[in-house]
């Protein structure tokens, strides 16, 4: 049976089929703006697009924006790794605690919580601490849920097991709830470094005074279009090798365990 | 005596607290409300922050304002289109998607690939192609809806023991018929399942699209209030708006519940 060059056969139609739909987009995309004549403020030409994006790198006028953007995301997920590990910790000792706190987070939780931004801008202003305040505050959720599921699942057999073999408290912690716990954990950083990316974009798109977010509103506004169109390639391509590699941390740590 | 009964009274709430989790539950929310009390009073600047109190009593104030309750409607309305809208999509994309294993090998990594860029970014192209009405939200809302309900519906058809599907051909279904009997059930499950992350979503976009740009719904409020340091009204506004949210997760959520039950 030709089991295996099938399988290969079958693979190769699919990357040619999505090979295809990338190419067929971007042919369109030329297409509308150079032949069918569609409006250069609704959609520009994909090369002066291309050009805008090789002239902002070129000149590195994006360094002040993604400074801004990524200070902003460090210190909220700082903030909210380091409350959210501590607080799901000390939760996570008492079954009673879980019981009480566990649920009032995952309520709160699903809230859309972009909703306390106008709230964090009145409190924090349109600089960059009401950006750090809702990242933290949306990041802070799945970090402190998956510390309290990561410590309050920790088989209790193991934990038996350690301490009738005379454990004390730290060899307890060190070296049976931290490994059992960790790849829980990891899982919520990863979903709070993201959720935290994304509202840190997202409030400096809605209201701030500097970020990536906020030159892509700027160049909108003045209907820069190319340019905007670069930025925003720009922004993707940051956004998608920040989770790449924190993908990447996550599978690493999980690995090692 | 006299002092010896509270101590038991004392005991005996510590007991009920702890057979109770709901209600210490409660008493935490209490004693956050408590303390947001006492600071909104006593500490802060009464122009950033009002006493829950005061909020609670603003909400028919809130309510009178000329035009919130029409923008809540149009939030409202809102929701409901993108969310319907999002559903049909995913629905037909999911089961064009999931129902060829060449489909989901070709389309799924595509799918994935949008769902994992940030949408926020190109925010300014939906306003500028749909304008600065209800149009540009249902759209972002759409967008921001219809890739879990994708997923979780081509997951769900994919994951079909093939057993069923040999067993019901075998014993001579036509296609419409392994559709409607072996397909259909196992698929309401992970499609319930694909609505809630969906409404989560929709939730997300509309309120994000709002609160960028704005003329009739609540986002225009929500800025207005801010900039006139109207923090009871503010904070009465996004109660109702995070009470609405609630609802309509609660609503998917007790469905998804419901349906998800039969195979048990």
């Amino acid at each position: 049976m030709s089991s295996p060059r099938r399988k290969f056969n079958d693979r190769f139609a699919s990357r040619l089929v999505q090979v295809g739909f990338l190419a067929a987009v971007l042919l369109l995309w030329y297409l509308a703006t150079t032949r069918w004549g569609v409006n250069k403020l609704l959609l520009p030409n994909p090369l002066n697009v291309w050009d805008q994006l090789a002239d902002v790198i070129a000149k590195g006028e994006y360094l002040n924006d993604l400074r801004i953007t990524l200070t902003e995301l460090a210190i909220a997920f700082l903030i909210s790794t380091v409350s959210g590990t501590l607080l799901g910790y000390s939760i996570s000792r008492s079954p009673y605690l879980i019981k009480v706190f566990e649920p009032l987070f995952a309520g709160i939780y699903s809230i859309p919580i972009i909703l306390f931004l106008p709230l964090y801008v009145l409190f924090f202003g349109l600089g960059p601490a009401s950006k750090i305040a809702l990242g933290t505050t949306i990041s802070f959720f799945p970090v402190v849920l998956n510390t309290i599921a990561g410590f309050g699942n920790v088989d209790p057999m193991l934990v038996k097991a350690a301490k009738s073999m005379g454990a004390s408290d730290y060899q307890l912690f060190r070296y049976v709830l931290v490994p059992a716990a960790f790849p829980v954990i990891l899982s919520g950083l990863r979903m709070g470094f993201t959720v935290a990316l994304l509202s840190i974009i997202g409030s400096e798109t809605i209201a701030s005074l500097g970020g990536l977010g906020h030159r892509i509103v700027n160049l909108a506004e003045n209907m820069d279009m190319a340019r905007m169109f670069a930025y925003i390639v720009f922004a993707i391509a940051i956004a998608a090798f920040l989770n790449t590699v924190v993908s990447v941390l996550e599978a690493r740590g999980k690995r090692q365990r | 005596m006299s002092a010896a009964a509270p101590a038991g009274a004392g005991i005996r709430l510590q007991r009920y607290m702890w057979r109770h989790p709901g209600v210490a539950r409660l008493g935490v929310v209490l004693m956050l409300f408590v303390v947001w009390e006492i600071a909104a009073r006593w500490f802060v600047d009464p122009m950033f922050l009002s006493p829950p109190s005061k909020v609670l009593f603003a909400f028919d104030d809130v309510l009178a304002t000329r035009g919130v309750p029409a923008a809540l409607r149009v939030t409202f309305f809102e929701l409901a289109v993108a969310f319907a809208i999002a559903v049909v999509i995913g629905l037909v994309v999911g089961l064009a998607v999931g129902l060829s294993k060449f489909g989901n090998r070709s389309f799924m990594p595509i799918v994935l690939l949008l769902y994992g860029m940030p949408q926020i970014t190109i925010l300014p192209i939906f306003i500028l192609y749909f304008g600065i009405g209800p149009a540009s939200k249902i759209a972002f809302g759409v967008t921001h809806g219809m890739f879990p309900i994708i997923m979780a519906v081509a997951a769900g058809v994919q994951n079909i023991k093939p057993i069923l599907m040999v067993g019901a051909r075998s014993m001579g279904a036509s296609k419409w018929h392994v559709l409607r009997y072996v397909i259909y059930p196992h698929m309401i499950p992970s499609f319930f399942a694909g609505m809630r992350l969906g409404m989560t979503g929709v939730l997300l976009g509309v309120l994000l699209a709002e609160l960028y740009v704005s003329i009739a719904g609540i986002g225009y409020f929500t800025s207005v209030f801010t900039q006139n340091f109207d923090p009871t009204k503010l904070l009465g506004l996004v109660a109702m708006l995070a009470a609405m949210a609630i609802v309509l997760n609660e609503i998917v959520r007790r469905t998804e519940v419901r349906f998800a039950r039969w195979r048990d």
